[in-house]
């Protein structure tokens, strides 16, 4: 995880485009500012991270089963639980799977835990619309290749 | 059995938290009801699972966009009811 970039993810795992699902997994970093004011002498991920954490991994699975060709963008959280703390230095497994691929948007349910135990979960409404310029598709299709998104010929489905 | 309009409102009642009263065929999702793109994401949701379809906003959105259409015609509930009875129809041809 990079915080400060907004990169929460920092492998894709797994993605199987027949069954609609992606895991992904990220480490909670040691140092970030971010645990300077959340809070000073009791570091936490902030909740609102873990939110974007499943937003990105969201995101990812339906970039890819739009073959790269549209990009989503978060519109709707639901239903977001956070049952636990998140610690610096936690590794995070991230599971989302596609509930609806509808006109322009798609749900999906994310969760994540580590070692096992449930951390969070939310229903994702993503708005899914052609890339709005070059840069951004070229910027996706670089974080793809950093992230270890399958291609099309790779990814199961 | 509920009508498709029935159904429509209903959702529209429970999503957008609008009196189910105030939702007649004649209302305008847009401009009477007050329903915003978000909630209307909501809403074509709902819709879609419970009818089994995929409501095609995008094409609807561009239709009216490019002034092949007017936004009455998608989004006056009766209307939207015989484009989902359409729908409906088409998918189970």
């Amino acid at each position: 995880m990079r915080l400060e970039y907004f990169q929460l993810i920092d492998r894709v795992t797994e993605l199987n485009l027949a069954d609609r699902t992606i895991r992904t997994e990220a480490t909670v970093p040691q140092v970030s500012t971010v645990f300077e004011g959340h809070f000073p002498g009791y570091p936490l991920m902030p909740g609102v991270l873990l939110i974007e954490t499943m937003a990105q991994s969201s995101g990812w699975l339906v970039v890819a089963l739009n073959k790269f060709n549209r990009m989503p963008f978060l519109a709707a959280v639901k239903d977001a639980k956070f049952r636990t703390f998140v610690l610096p230095g936690q590794l995070l497994s991230v599971t989302a799977t596609l509930e609806h691929d509808g006109s322009g948007y798609a749900v999906t349910n994310a969760k994540i835990t580590s070692a096992g135990k449930p951390i969070c979960d939310a229903t994702i409404t993503l708005r899914v619309m052609p890339f709005p310029n070059g840069e951004i598709r070229q910027h996706m299709c670089d974080q793809a290749a950093r992230l270890g998104v399958p291609s099309q010929e790779s990814a199961h489905g | 059995m509920s009508t498709t309009f029935d159904t429509i409102a209903n959702i529209i009642a429970e999503t957008c938290d609008i009196p189910r009263d105030s939702i007649t065929p004649e209302s305008h999702a847009i401009n009477d009801l007050g329903i915003d793109s978000l909630d209307f994401l909501d809403i074509a949701f709902a819709i879609d699972k419970a009818f089994g379809i995929k409501l095609p906003l995008e094409q609807w959105t561009q239709e009216v966009n490019d002034g092949k259409a007017t936004t009455d015609q998608y989004f006056v509930l009766k209307n939207l009811a015989a484009r989902i009875d359409e729908l409906v129809a088409a998918k189970g041809a």
